[in-house]
């Protein structure tokens, strides 16, 4: 059981409900690829991935972006059982899509750069660290049902 | 995996271009290590002042930016050229190279913050894989 300080909800809640999805998902997710190319793998029908531009270009690319970003949601919304929440999104990313658990914490790590981006000096060492926190809590949750 | 000439040039390019802040970034680099991953802390316990912002942190967190950059200088052959460092590393320090990885998170993160137009995901792949070689380049001497 995961215990959150006030100071955590509340810095979670805020960096979410502030959060323009449409700009970070795609910047996540084309990020993700270009800095990680190996996960690419997981995109063979989302056409041109073979550069940094096309990447950061690819349509496919930014609608995944959003849907993966407001997968988080879900999470933001149950801090207090996000174990539960994910069971079957994990069950869903390991026996149906295949994904390797250790994509989750690189996207997650993406994430949390461009959040420091847009956040600039806002995105203090506490702030990060509850941040990060938030972002192990999902990522552990993620790949639980990997067996 | 190893840098390819344009990464080299880029990582240059880019550390050249913010080196005017490198003690902020170093100063902050540091803070956030502690904060964000308090197990590192056990490095540093015969400081008086452990908090982020005091002197202490502040200044070896200029002095690894300093490392840092030395290793800019060096690299055409990290290993070679951070010998002496990695010799400090694995024999006096005696640092578990698994934190190596974890500062290298917290300055692309600040480097991030304080450069978000500069720092471009193909900027970020090759200062992440720089940052990479310098650990394993400081790694050299520890077994």
């Amino acid at each position: 059981m995961v215990e959150w300080t006030d100071f955590e909800r509340a810095t979670i809640q805020s960096i979410f409900s502030k959060m323009d999805y449409d700009d970070v998902g795609p910047a996540v997710l084309s990020r993700c690829l270009v800095v990680y190319p190996w996960t690419q793998r997981y995109f063979g029908n989302f056409g041109n991935l073979y550069n940094a531009a096309a990447i950061q270009g690819n349509p496919m690319v930014a609608a995944h972006g959003k849907t993966v970003l407001h997968g988080l949601d879900r999470a933001v919304k149950n801090m207090d059982d996000i174990k539960a929440t994910y069971e079957e999104l994990s069950v869903l990313h390991s026996e149906k899509l295949h994904v390797d658990p250790d994509n989750f914490r690189l996207l997650a790590d993406c994430l949390t750069i461009v959040v420091a981006a847009r956040m600039g000096v806002d995105f203090t060492a506490d702030v990060q660290g509850a941040f990060q926190k938030f972002l192990a809590v999902v990522v552990s949750s993620l790949g639980r049902q990997y067996h | 995996m190893s840098l390819s000439a344009k990464e080299k040039v880029i990582v240059k390019d880019f550390f050249a271009k913010v080196s005017s802040r490198s003690d902020e970034i170093g100063a902050e680099a540091l803070a956030r290590l502690i904060v964000v991953y308090p197990q590192t802390k056990s490095y540093f316990a015969h400081w008086k002042d452990l908090s982020p912002n005091g002197a202490p942190v502040r200044k070896h967190g200029i002095t690894v930016m300093g490392g840092v950059y030395e290793a800019v200088s060096k690299i055409d052959d990290l290993a070679g050229g951070l010998l002496t460092l990695s010799e400090l590393h694995a024999f006096m320090l005696r640092v578990d190279p698994v934190n190596f990885k974890i500062l290298s998170h917290c300055i692309l993160v600040v480097l991030s913050m304080l450069f978000a137009e500069e720092f471009t995901p193909q900027i970020h792949v090759a200062v992440d894989k720089f940052l990479a070689l310098v650990a394993l380049a400081l790694s050299e001497k520890y077994r």
